[in-house]
């Protein structure tokens, strides 16, 4: 029987958003970062979703995992700023990749994704107590 | 008189079982909300329960009639085939997941379960209120 799997899936979809939402926000407060080695800069970080196939059939998808987290492979943005204490020989410093836009927007999708799963959790529960109680007064 | 409890409890148990695992499939798609190239799947219910309601006793049976018949499912509340979801908006990534249908769906499929439940509760008191003779 595996009426409890349910609590597994939307656990594995908590745990994969909450990973999702950290990397944002690490990715936000990092959106200021500089150096002036455009190699030490901080870059993006995204985390890849994969499905966890479980045996073989139909029913063989239960979840969801991180596969990785990659960093972004956009290049550095070089701002000439030669008073800066991090500029290099030519006077430029370089920024890190963080684009703000996509970052909200990520931890927006990410949210809701998460509720939802806490949703599907809480709503699972209710139903599996009811049937606990099937037959009592 | 012969008296059977399959008879008694009619669909709904087969509906219970069949229930629980499509909310199964539907947290699985709501789980996986963001994986580029998942496919949201799901059962065809309807099918699904006119064959579980096929093999109750008493029920529209289908007999194998002839040693060379295939046979049907492995049982009542055997899954079926899962399908994939037609989507209405795919995402660019493969992605077929459509939050709000899977919501909706969802939550419909739980307010039927929390029905099939009450259905047998109901069953299951008039029962004890017979063995009881009325007297509680």
């Amino acid at each position: 029987m595996d009426l409890f799997r349910v609590f597994d899936i939307a656990g594995s979809g908590m745990g994969a958003q909450s990973i999702r939402l950290n990397a944002t926000a690490s990715n936000l407060a990092n959106i200021n970062s500089v150096s002036g080695d455009p190699e030490q800069v901080y870059r993006a970080r995204h985390p890849m979703f994969e499905t966890i196939m479980q045996g073989f059939g139909d029913e063989a998808s239960a979840g969801v995992r991180v596969l990785g987290v990659v960093e972004d492979a956009t290049a550095p943005q070089p701002v000439y700023e030669p008073g800066h204490p991090e500029a290099n020989e030519a006077g430029y410093i370089y920024r890190g990749n963080v684009d703000l836009a996509s970052e909200m927007t990520n931890m927006i999708s990410a949210s809701r994704a998460y509720q939802n799963n806490v949703e599907i959790l809480n709503t699972s529960k209710d139903l599996m107590l009811r049937t606990l109680s099937l037959g009592s007064q | 008189m012969s008296f059977s409890l399959d008879n008694y409890f009619g669909i709904h148990q087969q509906s219970l079982s069949l229930r629980s695992q499509r909310n199964t499939v539907i947290a699985n798609n709501l789980a996986n909300a963001d994986t580029p190239g998942f496919k949201a799947r799901d059962y065809d219910f309807k099918a699904l329960l006119a064959q579980a309601g096929s093999q109750v006793p008493g029920g529209d049976q289908v007999r194998v009639t002839h040693s060379r018949h295939l046979g049907g499912s492995d049982g009542p509340g055997a899954p079926g085939p899962l399908l994939y979801r037609v989507p209405m908006q795919p995402a660019q990534d493969g992605n077929t997941v459509e939050q709000d249908r899977e919501q909706a769906a969802f939550a419909e499929n739980s307010v039927r379960y929390q029905a099939s439940l009450q259905f047998l509760n109901s069953r299951i008191q008039s029962m004890v209120n017979v063995l009881k003779g009325g007297n509680n």
